[in-house]
Order: structure tokens, then sequence, then C-alpha cells
């Protein structure tokens, strides 16, 4: 088989920018106002924004149907919304409303959408990891041209699961794109501290699989490594490893303390931010105009207002369904 | 020993188990993730605090998110003589070290003969009770006290929390240790003395109806015990504080009295520990119970997230009241 590496569908700033600005800014009002739920009692337990990141969900998905598979992590919200899902109903589930895409029984770090090919946000590191090589074995087995993304943290690349997942999703040739979202840390502890090999894409290589990096703050360059990459998953030619370089804002959580990082470093990231990026090159290429950049960020506003008013006007699941779903058969 | 009793938070408490332990044994060391670097410096919940600034980095070692390796490794180096600790954020993850917990740990004494001790602490946090849904607010503590070799301490107190963990890593056995999430800054008297595992703890006396219970479970057998005495029911509560070895003789001797008993714990009913002690009890006191005994605990569904959906599955004060008057034979057809 010749390998058509230039078939692709490469982003193309007149028509996907826009669009993905749109998109990246409506994802980062939504995770921008998850602090300020926390604060206010609205949400419970862990939720963990993804502000910063951008990015990588909104460049890899641009290659997506929704027929394509994604297994997400804990810091997933960014990763579905990128795939379709309507943010009333992903906001629904964070506060545990019964319009969640699972009744409230979810969260955060449970946010399934089957029809989008959605096999959930994971409360487990690495968990992604082996789902989505297992829905790209039901790809192949099928004989289905699907595809399977799955995300994760550079923490994740320390569990043991990715090597077993390489290693078969290599030997079996799956339909699979491993997506590094390398943020430099792993709640409070840093990459150089954890991993011992630092250039990440050479774990991949090592295990025979093309590897790439990518700068994660820029969405060209990474919609243009996962579409080749999910090309050649489609087109029978195995699994890719990316590696996108990004950082979060935020902390890891609510209530996080963020002494292990400076100020400075975090500015120093903003300087790079993805959609400031964008928004320029858009302007200086004279695709968009100021207003027309204002205008989608109004947009972005409003279609978050539109979802927190739906969440926080839907009622709290009947307490009845408690006890439902749990067997095919039982109730 | 006849220092006063302190009043501190259970993590304090845990906190300063570690603390003394580490003092006492220079050898001990303890691993986990962001153990020194979370929040105030000190692992999820704040237990390993300061051990670090104490004890060095060799001994007070963060770990990346490898739980699989993380436990084996304990194991490990526990069979290699070393006295390990190992902090899991949340218990639900130990599930990722199965197999050096149950595989390796469990039988390293038995199926070599004896020769080795597996020195081996696993500590973490079970429970539910503040939002953290499926992955994150299991009480699994029947799986481990289910398997041979293994030894699971539930503590409940402040009190509890330091004895039983200081107890928990001299023991040369490996050891599950499972704290409670919504009761680390419950407070309490901490007399710093060590707790032998295996020796049940009566946290109220009465003569109408023995309550087993465990961590929030105890808190909240307390709290209805208190409604309880004033529809005249005088109830007896026993915590066991530990699942294995466990003490059932403190048991007995509480039903032989009361002639009526309830369990209450946090994990799943079905094949739950529960059973275990009922049906050691009913085989013993047979003729001394005035009612068949009854159980009460989590209803047969992953822990939902919602808050109303959470405190549907976990029993609460109000059921514990129905369920006692049921033992007690005020039946007031409440049941399925
Ligand atoms: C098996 C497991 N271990 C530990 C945790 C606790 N935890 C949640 S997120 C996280 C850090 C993950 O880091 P990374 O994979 O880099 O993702 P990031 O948060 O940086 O996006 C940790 C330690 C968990 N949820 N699951
Ligand atoms: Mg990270």
């Amino acid at each position: 088989m010749t390998i058509e590496t230039d078939v692709f569908n490469k982003f193309d700033l007149g028509t996907d920018g826009p669009s993905a600005l749109e998109l990246m800014s409506t994802i980062r009002e939504f995770e921008s106002r998850l602090p300020g739920y926390s604060e206010a009692g609205l949400i419970r337990g862990s939720t963990h924004p993804s502000v910063g990141m951008e990015a990588v969900a909104v460049g890899v998905s641009r290659a997506l149907r929704d027929s394509d598979s994604v297994a997400s992590n804990h810091r997933g919200h960014a990763h579905c919304l990128a795939k379709g899902a309507d943010p009333g109903r992903t906001l629904a589930e964070i506060l545990g409303r019964r319009d969640g895409y699972c009744g409230g029984k979810g969260g955060s770090m449970h946010i399934g959408v089957k029809e989008l090919g959605i096999l959930g946000t994971n409360g487990i590191v690495g968990a992604g990891i082996g789902l989505a090589t297992g829905a790209a074995l039901a790809a192949q087995a099928q004989g289905a041209d699907n595809v399977a993304v799955a995300y994760f943290g550079d923490g994740a690349t320390n569990q043991g699961v990715l090597s077993e997942a390489f290693n078969l999703a290599a030997i079996w040739n799956l339909p699979v794109v491993f997506v590094c979202e390398n943020n430099h840390f792993a709640q409070s502890a840093t990459l150089e501290e954890m991993v011992a090999q630092p250039d990440l894409h050479r774990r991949g290589e090592a295990y025979g699989l093309p590897s790439v990096d990518v700068d994660g703050m820029d969405v060209e360059a990474v919609s243009n490594a996962a579409a080749e990459a999910v090309h050649r998953a489609r087109s029978g030619l195995g699994p890719t490893f990316i590696v996108a370089d990004t950082y979060r804002y935020l902390g890891h959580m609510a209530g996080d303390t963020e002494i292990y990082r400076t100020v400075d470093q975090v500015e120093q990231w903003k300087g790079r931010d993805p959609i400031n990026r964008l928004a320029e090159k858009l302007l200086t290429s004279n695709v968009l105009d100021q207003a027309q950049l204002d205008a989608i960020a109004a947009t972005a506003v409003s279609a978050v207002d539109g979802a927190e008013s739906f969440a926080k006007s839907s009622p709290y699941p009947d307490v009845s369904s408690a006890f439902t779903q749990v067997s095919e058969d039982i109730r | 020993m006849n220092k006063p009793a302190q009043q501190l938070t259970i993590w304090r408490a845990l906190n300063a188990a570690l603390h003394d332990e580490f003092t006492e044994d220079p050898s001990t060391i303890i691993m986990g993730e962001d153990l020194t670097t979370w929040g105030t410096g000190g692992g999820i919940y704040g237990v390993t605090r300061k051990m670090a600034d104490t004890f060095g980095k060799e001994r007070v070692r963060d770990t990346p998110i490898s739980e699989e390796v993380l436990i084996s490794a304990g194991a490990g180096a526990a069979m290699a003589g070393t006295r390990t600790v190992v902090e899991i954020m949340y218990s639900d993850f130990m599930l990722l070290g199965a197999d050096g917990l149950i595989n390796q740990a469990a039988k390293s004494r038995y199926m070599f003969g004896g020769q080795f001790a597996t020195p081996l602490v696993v500590r973490s946090n079970g429970g539910s009770g503040i939002g953290k849904a499926a992955q994150h607010s299991q009480s699994l503590e029947t799986l481990y006290a289910h398997i041979p070799g293994l030894e699971v301490v539930v503590p409940g107190t402040a009190n509890d929390a330091y004895g039983l963990l200081r107890s928990a890593i001299k023991s040369n056995n490996p050891t599950i240790f499972l704290e409670h999430k919504a009761l680390y800054y419950d407070k309490g008297a901490v007399t710093k003395e060590l707790i032998p595992l295996g020796q049940a703890r009566v946290a109220r006396e009465g003569k109408d109806l023995t309550i087993v219970a465990t961590q929030l479970m105890t808190k909240r057998a307390l709290e209805a015990a208190d409604m309880l005495a004033e529809q005249g029911v005088d109830v007896e509560i026993i915590d066991p504080r530990t699942l294995y070895p466990f003490d059932m003789e403190t048991v007995f001797a509480s039903v032989r009295k009361t002639r009526h008993m309830l369990v209450v714990h946090e994990a799943v009913r079905d094949f739950g520990w529960g059973a275990e002690f009922i049906s050691n009890t009913v085989q013993e006191c047979w003729g001394e119970l005035d009612a068949a005994p009854r159980r009460l605990g989590a209803a047969r569904a992953p822990i939902p997230y919602s808050e109303e959906l959470e405190s549907a599955v976990v029993p609460s004060a109000q059921e514990i009241i129905a369920e006692s008057l049921a033992a007690v034979g005020h039946r007031k057809r409440l049941l399925v």
C-alpha cells in the first residue's frame, strides 16, 4: 500500500479558522466559569478545567466524525464539546442535573455520549488509553473505517497500560490516535521530576508507532497533525502517537494552592495563548476584521449563557433513578 | 503512657502517627502521588504534611501515577525487609494494583513457606459523602477482608486512627488501611496509645439493641441512637475498627445482653461484611436472640454523583432508625 500522506484535509485558515476560533472561545468561556460554580456550591466533588488547552481538542476534533470514538480523561469537557456535545447538557451533567447527558449520575469525570462516540470522561488516569484501543479494535473487527482517539495527560504516560496499548495497537495495526496533552504537570508533579524520558514521542517510537511532537498552543498545527494521523488510521495504516505541548492556566482543580509553580511561568505560557494567536492570524491575513472577531467572542459568551441557564434550570434527578440502570435487566 | 489526651482531627492524628512511627523506626518509608507537593504540602488529604521536611525525600517519596507498580514495588520492598507505607490517593485506585496486593503481598508469607514477612501498609480513603462519584467513593473493604493474608483496618475516630495506624505499620502482615474521606476533619480526643488490630470498641452502651457499624455509619448510628432513645429503644453500638482480624467476642457479649442485632455498613449490603458478622452471631448466640438480626448497607448501585442520589444510596440515620425498630420488633411494615 502506498502511503498518501498529502491527501488529508489540511487546515484552511479561511474556512476552518473562524469556526475553530468560535469553538475554542466557547470552550474557554465554559471552562472559565467552572471555578465560580464550585465556589457557589453548584459543583460537588472534583472538576478539572482545561483553560489554555483548547487548541488540542479543537484541532483533533476537526478530523473526526460522529461515528469516531474518543476516550477522554478527568480533564475532558473540551474533548466532549469539541466532539459536538451540547454545552447545556454537558454543564447540566457537571451540575448533577436531570438533563445532563448521564442524568446527573456521572458528573464531570463520567460524561459519556454514545451517539457522539464519546466513551466517557474518566476518573481513572490512563484508563481511556485502553478504552480507545478497544474501540479501534471494534472498528477494525467490524470493517468500519471509524477511528478512535485517546486523550490523556503527561501524567498518564506513567501508567503501565500505555505500554500495553501501544504494543497492541502497533502489532494489530489498530486505527487509533493516541493524543498526549503534555501540560507539564500531573496535579502537582512536574514532568521533569516524574518522567525519565521527557521526550515523550520516543515512548511511541519504542513501540514502532509514528510519533510526532506538535505545538499544542497552535490549533492549526494540532489540526494538521491530527488530520494526518486520522487519515492514516482510516486508511488502514495503523496507530499514531501525537504529543501536544500545552499548558493549563487554572489550578488542577478547585482549591489547588498551586505551590508547585510560579505565577511567572503561567504568565509566560499565556503569551502563547491559542485563541489570541488564531485571532491575530485571522486579522492579519484579512480573513476577519475586528468587528467580526468581537462578534465571535460575543457568540461564545451567549452560547455559554444559554448553557448555564439551561443547566441551572434543569431539575435535580428523581431520587428513584439512583437505583436503576445497574445491570441490563434489573429495573 | 499517661499523657493528657489532645483534641485532633483525624487527618492530624494520622499525620502524628506517621511522624511517631517514622521517628521510632528510621528504616520506614512512605510513597505516593502528590505526597509532598499538594495543598499545603501533604498528599491529597494532608495526611503526610511536613513528612518530607522532617524525614527527607528519600523516605517520603513523590511518585508517578503508577498504582500498579507502586503497590507491587511496595510489596517487594516490604518482602526485602523495608517497612513500607504506600498512600493511594483514593481506594478505588487500589484496584489497579490488585495483583500486587492479592497475588503477591497477601500470599508471600504462605506460598514461600513462611520465609517472608511483608510489612506493607497500603493507606487510602474510601467512602462517599462529598460528591466524588462512582470511581472515587467506593467502600471496598469487604473485598480485602475476603483475602487470606490481608489485614483490613477501618478507623472511624481520631484516637482509633492514631492507635491503629501505628499498629498497622508495626504489623508484619500486609495491611489495608482505609480512612474515610468524609471524616478527615472530625475531631476527637487522642491519647496516643497503640490499639491492637482485632479489638472492637463499644461506641455507646445500651441494653435493647446491638448495632455493629464502622466509620460514617457509626457516626450516623450514634445520631440514630439518640432519637431511638426518645422512643424507648436503648442502643449499644459496637465499632469493630478492623474487619480482619475481627473481634466477634465483643459483639457476642453485647448481643447476649441486648438479644437484638443490626449491622450497618456503607459498603453495598449484598455480600457485604455485615453478613459475616450476623452469620457468626446466629451460629454462636442462636438461643439468646429474640428476633432475626437485620442488616443495612448501601444499595446495589455505584455511588451516583448528584447529591440527593448519593444520599439515597447510602444508609441514613432515618433508615437506621427504621431498621432498628424492625430489629427490635416494632415492625412498621416499612420493608419490602
Ligand atoms: C488511577 C488514578 N490515579 C490518580 C488519580 C488522581 N489524579 C487525577 S488527575 C491526576 C493528574 C493527572 O495528570 P495528567 O495525566 O498529566 O493530566 P492533567 O491533569 O495534567 O490534564 C491525578 C494524580 C486518578 N484520578 N486516577
Ligand atoms: Mg498533565
